[in-house]
């Protein structure tokens, strides 16, 4: 590829719905488009079995059949892949830089920043030693290694009870730990809670200690934080979804404002403090993180770019 | 391409390879499993002659599941003359895999 062709309109980082729907309506704008991703596309989407509150699916839609429809759609339209990892942005610069894994550099007069979001770790000893070895963050993903097994979740928002749901289905007994007395998830999520037999619930508990035998989880030492009394219960696996994290570390040494939680500070509009940078998605501030904000997000930053590049 | 073999070809394949080989374990129900897969096809044709790359079902392959510790999908592991050299969890970019190979 010659240096010529490395030079795009605009760069989106990241292949989450953002990222894709930014992708589309820029590429679809006319504007040369460079799409990066590390991996496939779909981002966290893709750790959701099946989509029941994206609209325009009246029986829901495959998350990994959602992702591949929007990346073809942006693809239509022009938006090219970059199948690689991005390792360095240069944000500051005119035209702005980026650097892939290989040692790539492509540059671009706009970049959306659609990274995204991780699950946050728990935060308990030994927590990465037995991450695989039934520490989980992915109960979609794991959860039928631990079939007829006991497991617990820890934490109380949407994405635990949905967890602990469909882990009931298929796991003997599924423990609930939250360090709140009440759970924060949706009436839509917690209802069904009642009917499950195998469930028992810890609230205004947290995790204080990981213990396995020959190197996998086998149990877990809670404690109650308003009495301070500490039981133990034993667990093959233990699922973990108490929150995301954003994923910035691209954006250190940019200038680029962050709000206390490191989430990129903008409005709907997607404009950061820095022209002719964007954001979409999860890594923006905002309220409710899911696939049907993060394509609105796309759409918003995509004409932000479209404005920026027509005034410049 | 990244062939799925059962766990009557492991012996032969992986097991007495007298290249490296990396093996996704894998679910078909898993969605990073299906995002790594074409990154696995490059990694294989990239690495053609000096490794291999193969794939394991774990609902069709219980047996290697079990004996190599799979509890979570996917997991790579790098077989070296019939040992296992590296371990990853999850789901990783082409140049990560790579590095598992070197």
């Amino acid at each position: 590829m010659s240096t010529q062709e490395k030079h795009f309109d605009v760069a989106v980082i990241g292949q989450g719905p953002a990222g894709m729907t930014a992708s589309l309506y820029t590429a679809r704008s006319g504007l040369s488009t460079a799409s990066f991703e590390r991996m496939g596309p779909g981002g966290q989407m893709t750790d959701t079995e099946q989509l029941d509150n994206y609209p325009g699916f009246a029986d829901g839609v495959s998350a990994f059949e959602l992702a591949f429809a929007m990346s073809g759609q942006a693809a239509r339209f022009g938006a090219q892949t970059v199948g690689e990892e991005v390792v360095e942005l240069q944000l500051d610069a005119s035209p702005k830089k980026i650097v892939t894994a290989s040692g790539a550099a492509y540059t671009a007069d706009a970049v959306i920043l659609a990274m995204g979001a991780e699950p946050r770790p728990l935060g308990v000893e030994r927590e990465g030693e037995l991450a695989g070895r039934g520490v989980s963050y992915c109960a979609t993903c794991d959860g039928g290694f631990f079939r007829d097994k006991a497991v617990a979740v820890v934490g109380g928002g949407n994405t635990a009870v949905g967890d602990v749901l469909y882990l009931a289905r298929i796991c003997s007994e599924v423990h609930l730990i939250h360090r709140r007395d009440a759970l924060r998830a949706d009436a839509v999520y917690t209802e069904p809670l009642r009917e499950l037999s195998n469930l028992t619930m810890h609230l205004d508990s947290v995790v204080d200690a990981l213990h396995d035998e020959e190197g996998k989880l086998s149990g877990l030492t809670l404690r109650n934080v308003k009495t301070d009394e500490a039981s133990e219960i034993d667990v093959a696996g233990m699922f973990v979804a108490v929150g995301t994290a954003p994923k910035n570390a691209l954006l250190a040494g940019a200038g680029l404002e962050l709000d206390r939680g490191g989430y990129v500070v903008s409005d709907e509009t997607g404009k950061t403090n820095i022209p002719g940078v964007f954001v979409a998605g999860d890594l923006r501030t905002k309220p409710l993180r899911q696939v049907s904000t993060a394509v609105g997000d796309g759409a918003n930053a995509a004409q932000s770019a479209f404005e920026f590049l027509s005034l410049s | 391409m990244a062939k799925v073999i059962s766990s009557s070809e492991f012996q032969s394949e992986v097991l007495e390879s007298n290249v490296p080989v990396l093996v996704d374990f894998f679910a078909t129900w898993c969605g990073p499993c299906k995002m790594v897969a074409p990154i696995l096809d490059e990694v294989a044709e990239e690495v053609d002659g000096k490794a291999k790359v193969y794939k394991v079902d774990v609902d069709q392959s219980p047996d290697l599941a079990q004996r190599y510790s799979v509890m979570s999908v996917p997991t790579m592991i790098v077989f070296e003359n019939g040992q296992i050299k590296k371990t990853s969890m999850g789901a990783q970019p082409k140049q990560g895999l790579l590095a598992l190979l070197d």
